[in-house]
Formats: C-alpha cells, sequence, structure tokens
C-alpha cells in the first residue's frame, strides 16, 4: 500500500486575489482510503473537482502511475474502465431516470455496450449493492441512503481506478453516516478502487482512512495516519474538531 | 463614461461569440451521441408535444379576434369579401410563426431554462462530465434538433386552427359565404408565403431554443443570483431575450423575404 498511484505535484487554484490551492503535493497509495479534512470553504471540493477535470487548475499537475493526466482524463479504452468516478455531495441523480438508468447512463452513452450487457453489468452492480428492488423506482422515490447507494453504484459501474467522495454523509444522521462509511469501506475492498474522500465528519472519518491529508491555508498540513494527527499538532486539531462541529450545526 | 460603454460593447460580443461556440456546438455534438433517435423523440415531445394544446387555443381565439377586426375594417370599404385574404395572409406570414415562437418560449423555454438551471445548480452537469458525456451535446442538442422541426410543424397547426378561426367568427357569425371565405383563402396563399412562414419558424426555434438552453446551462456564471432565485432569474432572461429575439428577427427576416 506504500507505492504511490496517484500523484499530485504543485497543484494550484486561485479566485480573484484569495489563493485556495497554493502548490498542494500529496501521494496517494493504490487501493487506500484517503480522506481531506479541513475547515469550511477552506479548498477541499475545488482540490477534489480539479483532479476530476471539472475544474482547471492554474498550475501543477496530476500523474497516475506515474504517467501525467493532462486534461484527458478518460482511459484510453472506456470498455475497459474509466479512471475517473466522482460521487457528488448531493449525489446529483438524474431526477427524469429510473435508479437503473442513472446506474447505466455512463454504460449506455459512453462505452456504447449492447443492451443485454449494460443490463447484466448494471443489474448484478444494484443487487451487490442491496439495490436490486430498487432499479425501476425514481431518485425522488427512494430514501437517502438508497439514493447515495444508487449515486455510488453509478460511479463504480465503469470499473474506475479512483472514486472520488465530495462530503458524501452530507445531510445525514449520524447512523446514517456510520452506514456511508461502512458501505464505501466495505465497497473499496470488494471493487478494489483507490478513494479520496472530502469529509468534516470528524474523527468518525478516520475509522475508515488508511491516511487523512489536513488542508489548511492553501497547503496540506499534515498527512498521514489518522492517529498520528491527533499527536501532531493537538491545539490546532482541536480548533479544527471545532470548526466540524460548527459545520454540523449549521 | 465611453470606457464604461465600450466594457458593455466587449461583453455583448463575447457574450454572443461564447452563445454562438455553444449553439454550434450542441448541435453539432448530437451527431456524435449514442441513442439519438430515442432523445430526438423524447425532445420533440417536450418541445412540441406539450404545446400543441396552447398553440390550437391561442391560434383559435386568434383567428376568431382576426374575423371579427378584419371583417369590421373591410366592411367600410365595402370589401367583406376579402376577409379570407387577409385572414390567412396575416397568419401564414405573420402571426403564425410570430404567435407560435411566443407560445413555445413560454411554455417549453422557460421549462427548459429552469431545468438546465436546475441541472447545473444540482451538479448533475458536472456529474456528465465527470463520466465522460458532452452535456452540450447530451442536454442541449436534441433539443436545437427538436426545435428545426416542432416549431414549423406548430406554426402550421396555429396557421390551420386559425384560418378555422376567422372562418368561425367571418361566415357562421357575420354571414360572409363560407365558399367565397375558403376560396379567397386557398387563392390568395401561395407557396411562397407558406415557404416564408417556415423559414421563420425554423429560425425562430434555433434562435429560442438555444438562447433559454444557453440561460439555463450557465446560470451559475450569467446569473447575479445563487440557487433557486439564480434559476429565476435566469428563466425570466430566457423568455425575455428569446421574445425580443423573436420580433427582432421577424423584422429581418421579412425584409429579405419581401
Amino acid at each position: 500500500m506504500s507505492e504511490s498511484f496517484l500523484q499530485i505535484r504543485g497543484l494550484k487554484k486561485h479566485f480573484g486575489t484569495k489563493r485556495v490551492l497554493d502548490g498542494i503535493d500529496l501521494d496517494i497509495a493504490r487501493a487506500s482510503v484517503t480522506t481531506i479534512i479541513g475547515k469550511s470553504g477552506i479548498g477541499k471540493s475545488v482540490f477534489l473537482k480539479c483532479i476530476a477535470n471539472l475544474m482547471a487548475p492554474d498550475a501543477g499537475e496530476i500523474l497516475l502511475d506515474g504517467v501525467s493526466m493532462g486534461s484527458n482524463r478518460r482511459a484510453a479504452d472506456q470498455s475497459e474502465g474509466f479512471t475517473f468516478s466522482y460521487m457528488f455531495q448531493n449525489n446529483a441523480l438524474f431526477d427524469s431516470l429510473t435508479a437503473f438508468e442513472n446506474v447505466a447512463l455512463p454504460l449506455r452513452e459512453v462505452v456504447g455496450l449492447p443492451t443485454e450487457a449494460v443490463a447484466e453489468r448494471v443489474t448484478e452492480l444494484l443487487e451487490q449493492l442491496d439495490l436490486g428492488e430498487a432499479g425501476s423506482r425514481y431518485p425522488a422515490e427512494l430514501s437517502g441512503g438508497m439514493q447515495k447507494r444508487v449515486a455510488l453504484a453509478r460511479a463504480l459501474v465503469t470499473n474506475p481506478e479512483v472514486v472520488l467522495f465530495d462530503e458524501p454523509t452530507t445531510g445525514l444522521d449520524p447512523e446514517r453516516k456510520f452506514g456511508v462509511f461502512d458501505m464505501i469501506s466495505d465497497y473499496r475492498e470488494r471493487f478494489g478502487f483507490t478513494a479520496l474522500l472530502v469529509s468534516h465528519d470528524i474523527p468518525e472519518v478516520f475509522e475508515i482512512s488508511d491516511k487523512v491529508a489536513w488542508l489548511d491555508e492553501g497547503k496540506i498540513r499534515f498527512f498521514g495516519d489518522p492517529s498520528e494527527l491527533a499527536a501532531d499538532s493537538p491545539r490546532s486539531w482541536s480548533g479544527l474538531l471545532q470548526s466540524s462541529e460548527s459545520v454540523e450545526k449549521s | 463614461m465611453i470606457r464604461s460603454l465600450g466594457r458593455t460593447a466587449l461583453g455583448l460580443v463575447y457574450e454572443w461569440g461564447d452563445w454562438t461556440v455553444f449553439s454550434f456546438g450542441a448541435f453539432a455534438g448530437f451527431l456524435r451521441q449514442r441513442r439519438r433517435r430515442h432523445k430526438l423523440v423524447t425532445a420533440i415531445h417536450e418541445i412540441g408535444g406539450r404545446c400543441v394544446p396552447i398553440v390550437l387555443t391561442v391560434g383559435l381565439f386568434t383567428g376568431l379576434v382576426m374575423g371579427l377586426q378584419l371583417y369590421y375594417t373591410l366592411a367600410r370599404l365595402g370589401a367583406e369579401a376579402a376577409l379570407g385574404d387577409a385572414v390567412g395572409l396575416s397568419l401564414v406570414r405573420e402571426l403564425g410563426p410570430v404567435l407560435t415562437a411566443l407560445m413555445i418560449v413560454g411554455q417549453s423555454g422557460s421549462a427548459m431554462t429552469s431545468e438546465l438551471g436546475f441541472q447545473r445548480n444540482d451538479e448533475q452537469i458536472d456529474a456528465l462530465q465527470t463520466m465522460g458525456i458532452d452535456a452540450k451535446s447530451f442536454l442541449v442538442g436534441p433539443r436545437l434538433w427538436a426545435a428545426l422541426f416542432c416549431f414549423p410543424a406548430l406554426t402550421a397547426l396555429f396557421d390551420l386552427i386559425g384560418v378555422f378561426g376567422g372562418y368561425l367568427t367571418g361566415s357562421v357569425l357575420l354571414n360572409v359565404d363560407a365558399g367565397v371565405y375558403w376560396n379567397h383563402v386557398f387563392n390568395s396563399i401561395t407557396w411562397a408565403d407558406v415557404r416564408g412562414g417556415f423559414i421563420k419558424a425554423v429560425c425562430f426555434g434555433a434562435l429560442t431554443i438555444s438562447i433559454c438552453s444557453y440561460r439555463g446551462f450557465y446560470t451559475h456564471l450569467k446569473s447575479s443570483l445563487r440557487g433557486v432565485r439564480g434559476v429565476s432569474e435566469s428563466a425570466t432572461r430566457g423568455v425575455v431575450f428569446s421574445s425580443v429575439t423573436v420580433l427582432a428577427a421577424d423584422y429581418l427576416i421579412t425584409s429579405f423575404l419581401i
């Protein structure tokens, strides 16, 4: 797990005069769960969006297995699987499509698999995620937890190498939060993807994290095992915890 | 002041350029999409199917009012027999394409802008991008192609029901001979008039649907407000810009056709 799979080098992004990312360097191991933490509005989602190519960084490079990704983030042969998938904070499911159609969307529109192959792959994945009976229902007819799982199924259906999770537990009660964390941990083991997670749920999220990166004032202030974080700088750590609580209350 | 004027002019030129690139990109990109027929049929239903009742209703009442107004105007000149010419030509050349376009903008254009704006705010458009789907071609492309079919088809419906409305007022209510009315309608309207009306309809379709889509797709950049209010503002602007564009384009196209 120590081998560096996803490498981020000198990533910079600013909005007007505000420097949000100020030369981020990060090495992420294959099939690991890395959590980005930091105060609200510090640029965690911007960081994730730069990696996902939803936002163009001002400078810097993203390398996968030592190869620069450039602006083309699709795998050369998409039938073999995508490089990145993104699970959005609010799931971003299409209201007019059923759960099955939402999951099948990238296979139908990009990979172009035959209808039977799409049905087989999507049905199998929905069953693996305990969504077997939800396939014909629309997102509005599903519970919050089921919507999360549909969003995860859509993110996984293309066999991505890296899955980016943008605050996947936002708006969920504590019990469901643990459910989502267990789901990420469980499916990461089962599908073998590399997970990069943005979360405010400190310290709960540490239980599933192999590494934690603490983003502060545009730089990575700490990167290492979650257990080392508290020992590293207790005062700042307690401040971060307070900021996480205030986000919860808001 | 001159600096501010220059900045506004440059902003407008930039926006027009951006809108043109957006529209052509979505239009051409649709041809590279998978499952084109399915998307086109859905878009035709969305733009065309849903607008049939309102187009028929407005068309009928327009024809009824025109029959009434033109009858009394022509009666002063002793030319009631020309009611069919007046109603038919006004509808086919001008009112049909313009009012149909305005109805579609009000019904489907505003809904389209709101839907795209909501999809932008809900990160659904970003989700498409992360899946490797060209969001413009996927969401806007089918609607632009559907508009090229729906606007002329609905204009034809509007014209037909409008002429029938003129007949109801002129012949059934005000006793203009039915044979005279229909004879004048068929003799006065030429293929050039019908073709001109369809040319207008196609142009209005392309312009209005691309304006509404552009406002919705870039609601996060074009609206001064955020969230639901931003979407509402985008929808309002989309409808207003489209309506003004229809009237301005009508004048331009008419001046070329006459």
